[in-house]
């Protein structure tokens, strides 16, 4: 197998069918940023630990620079350009702005689709759940209590809408 | 490379041999790979493979559980967290949920860290690993699997297939624990976990401790567990289980702790692990 032969791949991003080459060596996250434009999921450490780059791959968020690229044939892909719905902010997406929950914003992409990710699971999420939960994602602007907040915010506009 | 058998993957480790590396949930080849920590010529994906990648629990044969099967499923199962008490709580702390949606148990038995948090879990729950190779299948201990920081009985042409956990009767609970000094995302210092089975007068029939972070390897803590057997499930049997693991414990000085440090952390863990286990066969 070669390094450099570059693979076919058919996935589905944000509800649309995609197709992209990339070389086996490539993660997720460098065929999102480099091959396919979405720059939304960001590389902070590159190694699993920062969340920075978190995606949901088939519904569960994960770390795309620990993804491969070829990994995700057939695969459904969302990243944080897919959370809002045409015109309209996610409500995650309206409440950390409402709440400042966000600094530098680095971390931000990757705080937003694990935080939907888990409000979908359960908007009335407690603050443990919340904060465990988010705890593969790490802002070094330290906002954790504004981001918690955030998506509590967010849950409770989730449930009244609901 | 992703083959659709387990003899293809033995066959392609038999030719590349440790040029060769096996890709399951990505979270440790992926880093290591990358930073230069291992080296490979070919990249195989396990995961397209249905026993490597499937689980099935019977109340005859107990658990099987793929090589590749990702630590969510066993935290998330309403069934198997139960009974299985020491392996949902070591899953649901293996990194944070990004990592638990893709790193599987049998990834971090192969990785083989002296701190892996599955390892103390599986041994305490006496579970076996099975593994093919180019000569058929073999069993080993998980006890036995690590042979050092990274290194592990596989040999040219092995890998790991599955992992067979006895079943639970009533009366059997486990658990395991950590200590790390943030609540999260952390390498452990020391990892305890313990299993018990209960008789039917309440006593301790069978038990078994395994310890992480003490040793080059993952232990099982012998004397430990045989000490419980008969007694009644009291503080103080506990606290005597701790002292005599406490004995076994030969761990490294670094950042995360000195050896007294993480000596003393395994009476502690011990006495708390074997409590929550209790607990949990109390009401199972």
């Amino acid at each position: 197998m070669s390094a450099s032969k570059k693979v076919h791949v058919t996935t589905t991003i944000n509800g649309e069918s995609t197709d992209f080459l990339c070389e086996p060596r490539h993660s997720l996250l460098e065929v999102l940023r480099d091959n396919l434009g979405l720059t939304g999921a960001k590389e902070g450490c590159n190694n699993g630990n920062c969340g920075a780059c978190t995606v949901l791959l088939n519904g569960r968020p994960v770390d795309s620079c620990l993804v491969l690229g070829v990994e995700v044939e057939g695969a459904e892909i969302e990243t944080v350009e897919g959370i809002a719905c045409s015109s309209n902010l996610h409500p995650v997406q309206e409440c950390f702005l409402e709440g400042a929950a966000l600094q530098c914003g680095i971390c931000t992409p990757g705080f937003l689709v694990a935080s939907k990710a888990l409000l979908d699971k359960d908007p009335n999420a407690s603050e443990e759940t919340i904060r465990f939960d988010l705890s593969g994602n790490l802002c070094r602007c330290t906002g954790y209590d504004k981001i918690v907040r955030a998506v509590q915010a967010a849950g409770q506009q989730m449930s009244a809408e609901a | 490379m992703a083959p659709q058998s387990v003899s293809e993957v033995v066959a392609v480790l038999s030719e590349h041999g440790d040029r060769a590396k096996l890709l399951a949930g990505g979270t440790d080849i992926i880093v290591q790979l990358r930073e230069g920590l291992r080296e490979a010529d070919v990249v195989v994906d396990i995961k397209k493979i249905a026993e490597v990648t499937s689980f099935k629990y019977c109340d005859e044969n107990g658990l099987s559980l793929g090589a590749a099967v990702a630590c969510y499923n066993l935290y998330e199962h309403p069934q198997l967290s139960k009974l299985y008490g020491a392996l949902a709580d070591s899953t649901h702390i293996i990194g944070g949920w990004q990592i638990q949606s893709r790193a599987s148990v049998g990834g971090n038995l192969c990785n083989a860290s002296p701190a892996a948090d599955s390892i103390p879990a599986l041994i305490a729950l006496n579970a076996t690993a099975v593994i093919a190779g180019p000569s058929g299948e073999r069993s080993v201990a998980v006890e036995e699997f690590c042979t050092g920081p990274g290194r592990n009985v596989l040999e040219n042409g092995e890998l790991l297939v599955s992992l067979q956990i006895p079943a639970q009767g009533a009366n059997c609970g486990s658990a395991y624990e950590r200590f790390i000094p943030r609540n999260e995302m952390d390498i452990a210092v020391v990892g305890v976990g313990s299993w018990v089975k209960l008789a039917d007068d309440g006593t301790i029939a069978e038990a078994k401790i395994g310890l992480g972070a003490v040793a080059a390897t993952p232990l099982v803590a012998e004397a430990a567990s045989a000490s419980l057997i008969g007694k009644e499930p009291t503080e103080e049997t506990f606290a005597a289980a701790g002292e005599l693991a406490k004995q076994i414990a030969t761990p490294i000085s670094d950042m995360r702790g000195t050896d007294e440090y993480r000596t003393h952390l395994v009476g502690v863990l011990v006495k708390r692990t074997l409590t929550t286990a209790v607990e949990r066969a109390q009401s199972s």
